[in-house]
């Protein structure tokens, strides 16, 4: 198939840093996420894979001693700027985690809660029936929707936080690990949801899983830390060819199972 | 090192697609001198043993499944394993022709060869000789030799054609040897396709190393240009 269009990018990073202190967790980091495709950070632990992840939706604000150089650009605007407002980052960026973490309140609520908060006026049944739809929980829980969302089991809790994620309309969803705590058949669920969200948003995962990334993923960042134990992208390509002829020599190191 | 067991793993499906290949290697050379020398024990010995061959096929690519199963390769490890899926099926074509070269020894009956086999057994020794070697490269994944061996398919191709013309003098010259022609014709063009199939595996040599398909040439096109007017 030949695709003569020119890729839209969601989001671009340039020569960005992250910083803990005096430490660079993260180092250097240069490339453009495509529009509607699904993008996996992978890399051994501690090569600030999370650390990427969370950079995006300036969640790395939350750690005192962090701040960032370089620049991570969304339609031209820099995320890290002046006169941005990290709270409208967030709504643009949506983050899903490890282990679900759905709030105390109703199946309902947990939908409603976060849009009510961002000045949802339209029809709230309406949207918490669009978004379970989305995250494909809906057939499940239209009859629980006023039941805790704590009686859910963790495959859909998991897909609830999505759901909750897409409530707000974001632009990019960013998900850290979010099939490590679930079971093989949830986990199937989660990567087949994936696919049916891009359709409509961008997606950044980072997993430990490389079989997830391979079977997810459009494209795959390779992290590994360099000398001084900062991270960086040491490959960034088409999935397809991370995972079977890979360029860098790391790459193949990791993907086959013999890095360490 | 971590994945030991996986590295075992595969060196013993190398080892076991170089006895596969040791196997047709041995099947060929088998197989033009029993018809040489008209022995049909031995050919009987041949297509008997060509059971063996295909048996060894299926094994090693029910190992290959196994492994890609579980072991879940990527990158080179899942190059090497995909190719030798397709290398054991290029041996296991091989040995076919050696079997078909035998059952054309046993189909001949008591008809004497019509001409003293020269070309057709150098045809074979430089078939199975290119094979060794291209066994070899696979196994060291020697860029450089599997670019090589592939160019001298043109000297069987050479051979073949010298063998193809030859026989149509026979013909020409009296027709009533068409039937003992064309089995002569058969076993050459079996051995021409060996040389072939080499080429493949060298393919798949320089695809493990590399990563990148290259056709390296198809040697029945030049027949088949060689043949037009």
């Amino acid at each position: 198939m030949q695709n003569t269009q020119t890729p839209e990018y969601a989001i671009e990073t340039k020569s960005l840093f992250i910083f803990y202190g005096s430490f660079a967790a993260v180092s250097e980091v240069t490339m453009k996420i495509e529009k509607q495709k699904i993008t996996a950070i992978i890399g051994p632990s501690g090569c600030g894979k999370s650390t990427l992840l969370r950079a995006f939706n300036r969640m790395n604000d939350f750690v005192p001693s962090s701040y960032v150089t370089g620049e991570i650009l969304m339609q031209g605007q820099n995320l890290y700027g002046k006169e941005i407002d990290p709270v409208e980052v967030r709504r643009k960026i949506g983050m899903v985690f490890q282990k679900p973490n759905p709030f105390p309140k109703s199946i309902y609520e947990n939908i409603s809660w976060g849009a009510k908060i961002n000045g949802f006026k339209g029809n709230m049944d309406e949207l918490v029936e669009q978004s379970l739809r989305s995250a494909a929980l809906w057939d499940e829980v239209k009859d629980l929707l006023k039941k805790s969302a704590y009686e859910l089991s963790g495959g859909q809790q998991q897909r609830l936080c999505i759901a909750r994620t897409i409530a707000i309309q974001p632009e990019i969803i960013l998900m850290d690990e979010p099939a490590s705590a679930l079971d093989p058949i949830s986990t199937l669920r989660i990567e087949e949801l994936m696919q049916e969200l891009k359709k409509n948003y961008t997606i950044i995962i980072v997993t430990h899983n490389m079989q997830q990334a391979a079977r997810v993923s459009d494209y795959t960042a390779m992290m590994m830390i360099d000398d001084n134990r900062s991270g960086g992208v040491i490959e960034f390509d088409k999935t397809q060819t991370i995972f079977t002829r890979p360029k860098d020599k790391r790459t193949e190191d990791y993907v086959t199972g013999r890095f360490g | 090192m971590i994945r030991k067991t996986f590295e075992n793993e595969i060196q013993q499906v190398k080892d076991e697609v170089l006895l596969l290949g040791s196997m047709v290697e041995h099947a060929i050379i088998a197989s033009v001198e029993t018809l040489k020398k008209r022995d049909i024990k031995g050919a009987e010995k041949i297509i008997a043993e060509d059971k063996e061959i295909n048996k060894k096929r299926f094994a090693i690519e029910n190992q290959l499944m196994i492994l890609i199963a579980t072991q879940q390769p990527m990158a080179h490890d899942l190059r090497l394993l995909a190719s030798c899926m397709e290398i054991i099926s290029e041996l296991e074509r091989m040995g076919d022709y050696a079997k078909g070269i035998a059952n054309i020894n046993l189909r001949m009956g008591e008809e004497p060869l019509l001409k003293p086999l020269i070309d057709i057994p150098r045809m074979a020794q430089i078939g199975t000789d290119m094979l060794h070697r291209a066994l070899s490269a696979f196994i060291n994944e020697d860029v450089e030799a599997a670019k090589a061996i592939p160019v001298e398919d043109d000297v069987v191709d050479a051979l073949y054609n010298q063998i193809y013309r030859e026989l149509m003098t026979f013909i020409i010259q009296d027709p009533k040897t068409i039937e003992r022609a064309n089995w002569l014709l058969w076993v050459a063009h079996n051995l021409e396709r060996v040389a072939d199939r080499v080429t493949n595996i060298c393919e798949r040599t320089m695809f493990i190393a590399t990563g990148e398909f290259n056709e390296i040439k198809s040697s029945d096109d030049e027949f088949w240009k060689g043949q037009k007017k």
